[in-house]
């Protein structure tokens, strides 16, 4: 059992309180998984500053005013960071790829969480009420976000344990379910030169649609191609730069809902987690239906 | 000649408003009423809460004014609840007796393993609606989703708009009128004769739940009975 929450702003004049929106709806998600939690926010002010490559890192060997300078010096470019909880956050006008590389030398043993101009993930182990906290989620904008709260089945309770999963440029993925097949896909997966963060099955799944975005494939299809390959229990949420998409497994076991309105799209294993959202007793409300890809764009 | 007076029974109605009473206390209310009760109470602010009104046993009865969340009305013995929003996951779960109406759509397995009463929701029901039902009463206004009447063993399953994949898999002895289109049927269910007692209780059981369709417009289906017992030529069919 996972919780998962996302939602996709229509509404531009709702971007500044996507955080505190975002947060009452992990919180909710609480009640189905408190080993660990995440967020991964798009277009945050602060975490994702205009013209600047945002990296997220947990386990980073180092303090965060440490690890600052030594990304910076590897970088030779000035790097802005911030510690929130167990995740650094560095800043930097260069593009993402170069800051990556500079992280990756600064701090080895460090797992980088999300890399792009968009998105910042943020997550780490413990209880989704104390995580928030330390996000600052409350306090964040953007337009759009996903959450996940999780309750450990498939790999142990660590950091590099906790969704979403950020595999490629401002991709992100939380995941509510078990891969059966992870452990053959991910020897595939392997063998072609692609390397692992986690033991956790659900990177597996995002290794893999990263590896067809990557390849020219649109969200849609790539959903579409893990349906095919993948056996198990999925409602997944995927988000990139500019898409918003859901889908579930053939049983379609595990719970889902969406709530639409022209304001906002919202996602949620469950319908009281929505319940805050502006306008939410308007909204259209369905259950995705099993293996069908719903995507929505900005 | 004197002026006849009628004896007007004054309902009162207990409102329980859920953002600030908690769910356990609404279900003690419900659960302390007396035998034969036939109190009514308003429920409001559900906002997507579980286990609302569940367990009840009592002539009572129930309007829940909003979106419900996992297993509303479980367990129903000779209540009326009535939830005027969606409802989540299992509303009328294990249901033995009385009526649950959801007047919007409601999640998977509505219905489950219920005994007995009638469940009517008058949107869609989502995956496995009436899974094992052992005797309830479920008709749905709109559609079903897959695996609907999954290993179900007895009562009715009415289904006005269209069913989604592998409808009565591995079905008993339930019946199950669909009036839309079946996308797939599941092991051992196939469509059977309408014959005349099937349209009365089909008439009987919409006229329940209040709807105009017509009985002529559904096909029945059920068990083909050959997967009662274990037979080798079968095996590829369990």
């Amino acid at each position: 059992m996972c919780g998962i929450a996302g939602l996709h702003l229509r509404d531009a004049a709702l971007q500044p309180q996507l955080g505190s929106l975002l947060q009452t709806m992990l919180c909710q998600a609480a009640e189905r998984g408190t080993d660990a939690a995440g967020v991964g926010l798009y277009g945050d002010p602060s975490l994702n500053p205009a013209g600047r490559a945002t990296v997220c890192v947990i386990e980073s060997p180092l303090a965060a005013a440490e690890a600052v300078a030594g990304v910076e010096r590897a970088l030779g470019q000035p790097v802005q960071g911030r510690a929130s909880g167990q995740t650094t956050v560095f800043t930097a006008a260069v593009d993402p790829a170069l800051l990556e590389t500079a992280v990756r030398t600064a701090l080895p043993g460090a797992v980088v969480t999300s890399r792009g101009e968009n998105l910042a993930v943020l997550k780490g182990t413990g209880h989704p009420d104390d995580l928030a906290t330390t996000f600052r989620l409350a306090d964040a904008g953007g337009y759009q976000g996903v959450a996940h709260t999780r309750m450990a089945t498939e790999s142990a309770v660590t950091s590099t344990g906790s969704h979403p999963y950020s595999v490629g440029p401002d991709q992100c993925m939380v995941h509510n379910g078990s891969f059966a097949n992870h452990a053959t896909i991910r020897r595939e997966l392997m063998a072609e030169g692609i390397e692992f963060d986690s033991q956790n099955d659900t990177e597996v799944g995002a290794r893999f649609v990263a590896k067809q975005l990557a390849e020219g494939a649109d969200v849609e299809k790539a959903l579409r191609l893990l349906c095919e390959r993948f056996d198990g229990f999925y409602t997944l949420l995927v988000a990139t730069e500019n898409s918003f998409a859901v889908v579930r497994d053939a049983i379609a076991c595990k719970p889902a809902v969406v709530a639409e309105t022209d304001q906002w799209v919202a996602m949620a294993s469950e319908y009281r987690y929505l319940t805050g959202l502006p306008g939410v007793e308007n909204a259209r409300i369905f259950e995705p239906e099993p293996e069908v890809v719903y995507a929505w764009e900005r | 000649m004197g002026t006849l007076t009628e004896d007007v029974v004054q309902e009162t109605v207990t409102e329980v408003d859920l953002s600030a009473s908690s769910v356990r206390d609404l279900n003690a209310a419900l659960h302390a009423e007396p035998e034969g009760s036939t109190a009514g109470y308003r429920v409001v602010h559900p906002e997507g809460k579980h286990s609302l009104a569940v367990g009840l046993n009592r002539p009572v009865t129930v309007t829940i004014d909003g979106h419900v969340g996992y297993y509303a009305a479980g367990m129903n013995q000779l209540a009326t609840v009535e939830i005027d929003g969606n409802a989540g996951v299992g509303v009328a779960e294990n249901m033995m007796s009385g009526t649950v109406l959801v007047h919007g759509d409601a999640s998977q397995a509505a219905g489950a393993t219920a005994h007995g009463g009638l469940l009517v929701v008058d949107g869609n029901a989502a995956a496995r609606c009436g899974i094992s039902m052992k005797g309830v009463d479920i008709v749905v206004g709109g559609n079903v989703g897959h695996m609907s009447g999954f290993m179900a063993q007895a009562g009715r399953l009415v289904v006005c708009g269209d069913a989604g994949d592998a409808l009565g898999d591995s079905i008993y002895e339930a019946r199950i009128y669909v009036k839309g289109t079946v996308k797939s049927l599941g092991a051992d269910c196939v469509a059977k004769e309408m014959r005349p007692e099937h349209l009365d209780e089909l008439t009987r059981l919409l006229e329940a739940a209040g709807r105009d369709d017509d009985p002529a417009a559904f096909t029945r289906y059920g068990s083909a009975r050959t997967l009662y017992n274990f037979h080798v030529d079968n095996a590829s069919a369990y």
